[in-house]
């Protein structure tokens, strides 16, 4: 066995709302390392977009135990943006609205911070341009005010646009699937699919195996009630599709039995 | 500059506008206010009769008028602490080599300039009380146009002045109105011959540099059939912790077919009372403009207005206020339709941050007759914090049946899930909150010439700035 770098552990790991007694994420641990892929499957409700937002910082969650580190460096502490300026970058289930504000104008500070860099905007807009293209995006994108009036799908695919164009050494995809029709969730696979590198990780959130299939994942976790209860390889993934999640739920149940 | 840099985070008011100059005045007048002031200022003037006459009588009005009351606190306005007339400089100049270089160092500061080299068509900038400066390229001279500070204008062309002066706001409009008719000194006068248009802007800056000054600018436009001027003027103040008052009046008169903008970005010193009265009247088939962006003073108070006085008349409102810490933004607008088939527009975005407070107060009327009138008031406010607050004084007043009037209004937070996802791309928090600001404006920022709304983001990325604790 050829020797892994961790990029992301996430180690038993607690996290609640503030007001709220009862536990979303129960003493999870995970562990990434560069270049894999890893896929994370689980019913409604079992923690999965609460851990995407807890990996890039969400002031609303509450971490009550456990660490989480990112190239070697616990980040618990750390603002949003800082981690996505360590290269960590979560794709949203829900992407906001911001009227008003361009993709350019927008972009154009998120790029600049990320690679900690000064570009004009005329040099940018070109950038920019390389990227929509990629994700089949229509120029005048650059000049629409963010996610604004975007169809489900176009709100998707930017969120691919913002990957590929940041570049991040991590990359969460919460849900990015749902609600893509066949054509654009190839064409956000490809996207995906087109960034993958050695030195690159995915962690791709979805409820469904069809994401999989564009999307081959190295490993495939299964989480439930707030950890993860099994993981195994792709064909994992094929099995909950075929038997459903109460098929772990009722492994489950026996598991902890007495 | 050609894109809103939101990157320049790093300059403060206090360095940027907040210095001030040594200057000793070669004139000014003792502190208060009463009858001898004025005479005094009316003398240091050497104005005719009939100008001295109409300041006392505005003395006595503005005497006999309370306070308002039904509007932001004035009880830490002192009249008696204020500085009613200072005089900088001797004489003015019409080429900055003429302006006293102390003077000329402090406009060279802010830029002025600079900007008159590369896109204005005139220039007039005022320091306490006297216009120091003043300016009209010689193409827009040959072509008839005016555009001279107002005590000149009452000198050089009286017929003029005093056909108009005070008949778009008589001084017992209300008592600010009475002070600055009674006190007043500088201001812009331009006068736009039939059918000339104007399409580069003139510009008028206003500096305030003495502690516990009064400036009473008096503008007058007078926009003849058919022509187009585009009016705008900056302002802003040295950082005292003592009250100054600035108190305007701008009447402007928009003839047939017509149109006039009138575009102001006020950047007070938080130490200044800015109460202010602006009105035009619109006459057949013209268009008149007010583009008013508040984002300085302690308390403002003006609600620019357009009186509708034939068919097809046509007033356009656009106001952003900004209020941050401990200031009070009271600003609107108001639409008198006084003729049938006039149309007009209120559009209001404010901004609330810290212990900041935006008022939106307007009055839409429609006289009897004015059948047909069509009014749409839109107001948007948008609250960054907890102790951030707005509230809107929508007044509408309806005498006429075959009238469309439409009301909106909109509050809106920012929302802690828009801000994460744009930290999650990178961007600080006070930068992601910047950003949300400035597309919140984005509306009425478009409107600007691009100098104008590269000035105004700017303005607000200054007072972002440290906005999150």
């Amino acid at each position: 066995m050829t020797e892994k770098t961790p990029l992301l552990e996430v180690r038993n790991l607690w996290v609640k709302l503030p007001d709220e007694e009862e536990a979303i994420i129960r003493g999870l641990n995970l562990t990434i390392n560069a270049g894999e892929v890893h896929a994370l499957m689980g019913p409604n409700g079992s923690g999965k977009s609460t851990l995407a937002k807890v990996l890039s910082g969400h002031p609303g969650y509450e971490v009550t135990d456990g660490e989480v580190l990112f190239r070697g460096e616990d980040i618990l502490e750390l603002e949003p943006d800082d981690r996505a300026r360590m290269g960590l970058f979560l794709a949203f289930q829900y992407p906001m609205e911001v009227p008003g504000v361009t993709i350019a104008n927008f972009l154009r500070l998120a790029y600049q911070r990320r690679f900690d860099t000064e570009v004009k905007y005329t040099e940018f807009y070109k950038i920019l341009l390389q990227h929509l293209k990629k994700l089949e995006m229509d120029p005048s994108f650059a000049g629409r005010p963010v996610n604004e009036g975007f169809s489900g799908g176009e709100k998707k695919r930017f969120e691919i646009v913002q990957l590929s164009l940041l570049e991040p050494l991590l990359a969460v995809l919460d849900e990015t699937d749902s609600g893509l029709d066949i054509d654009a969730l190839k064409i956000v696979s490809n996207g995906v699919n087109a960034m993958r590198s050695p030195e690159r990780s995915f962690l791709v959130i979805t409820h469904y195996q069809r994401i999989l299939n564009y999307i081959t994942p190295d490993y495939v976790h299964v989480m439930v009630e707030g950890r993860i209860v099994r993981s195994g390889g792709p064909e994992l993934a094929l099995q909950l599709e075929e038997k459903g999640y109460d098929w772990v739920r009722g492994e489950l149940a026996g598991a902890t039995a007495p | 500059m050609a894109q809103p840099d939101i990157l320049n985070l790093d300059q403060d008011y206090k360095q940027k506008y907040g210095f001030y100059d040594e200057i000793k005045p070669v004139f000014q007048t003792e502190r208060g206010l009463t009858r001898r002031v004025v005479e005094e200022i009316s003398y240091q003037k050497n104005e005719p009769k009939w100008m001295r006459d109409f300041r006392l009588e505005a003395y006595e009005i503005f005497m006999s008028k309370p306070m308002p009351s039904w509007g932001p606190d004035l009880s830490r306005l002192d009249f008696d602490e204020i500085v009613y007339y200072i005089k900088p400089t001797e004489r003015q100049g019409r080429s900055w080599d003429e302006v006293p270089e102390d003077i000329k160092r402090t406009f060279d500061r802010l830029g002025i300039p600079e900007w008159e080299r590369k896109f204005l068509a005139g220039v007039g900038a005022q320091y306490d009380s006297e216009v120091v400066y003043h300016n009209l390229a010689k193409q827009w001279e040959e072509q008839g146009v005016i555009f001279v500070d107002t005590d000149t204008a009452v000198r050089e062309y009286p017929d003029l002045v005093k056909e108009y002066f005070g008949t778009v706001i008589p001084p017992n409009d209300n008592k600010f109105a009475a002070l600055n008719s009674a006190v007043w000194s500088g201001g812009s006068f331009v006068y736009v011959p039939a059918g000339v248009k104007v399409d580069i802007p003139l510009q008028a800056y206003f500096r305030i540099n003495a502690r516990n000054a009064g400036q009473f600018e008096r503008t007058l436009i007078i926009a003849e059939e058919g022509s187009f001027v585009h009016y705008v003027e900056g302002c802003t103040a040295p950082v005292y912790a003592e009250e100054a008052l600035h108190s305007a009046v701008v009447e402007i008169i928009v003839k047939r077919g017509a149109r006039v903008r009138y575009t102001t970005i006020q950047n007070w010193s938080k130490d200044v009372y800015n109460l202010v009265t602006k009105r035009a009247v619109a006459y057949g088939d013209s268009v008149m403009e007010w583009v008013d962006g508040n984002i300085g003073s302690r308390v403002t108070q003006k609600y620019p207005s357009v009186y509708l006085m034939e068919p097809g008349a046509r007033g356009e409102i656009l106001s952003v206020a900004f209020a941050g810490d401990g200031q009070h933004q009271d600003t609107g607008g108001k639409l008198i339709f006084a003729a049938p088939n006039t149309t007009g527009r209120i559009t209001s975005k404010s901004i609330s941050k810290g212990t900041g407070r935006a008022s939106y107060r307007g009055l839409v009327q429609v006289l009897e007759g004015a059948h047909h009138a069509k009014c749409n008031v839109e107001c948007d406010a948008l609250l960054l914090d907890e102790d951030a607050k707005t509230d809107t004084y929508p007044y509408i007043e309806i005498n006429e049946k075959e009238v469309t009037i439409g009301h909106e209004a909109r509050v809106s937070k920012v929302s802690d899930e828009q801000i994460f996802y744009l930290q999650s791309r990178g961007l600080k928090k006070d930068e992601a909150l910047t950003l949300i600001v400035s597309g919140f404006i984005e509306p009425l920022a478009k409107q600007l010439p691009m100098e104008y709304a590269v000035e105004l983001n700017r303005l607000i990325e200054l007072e972002m700035e440290g906005s999150v604790g």
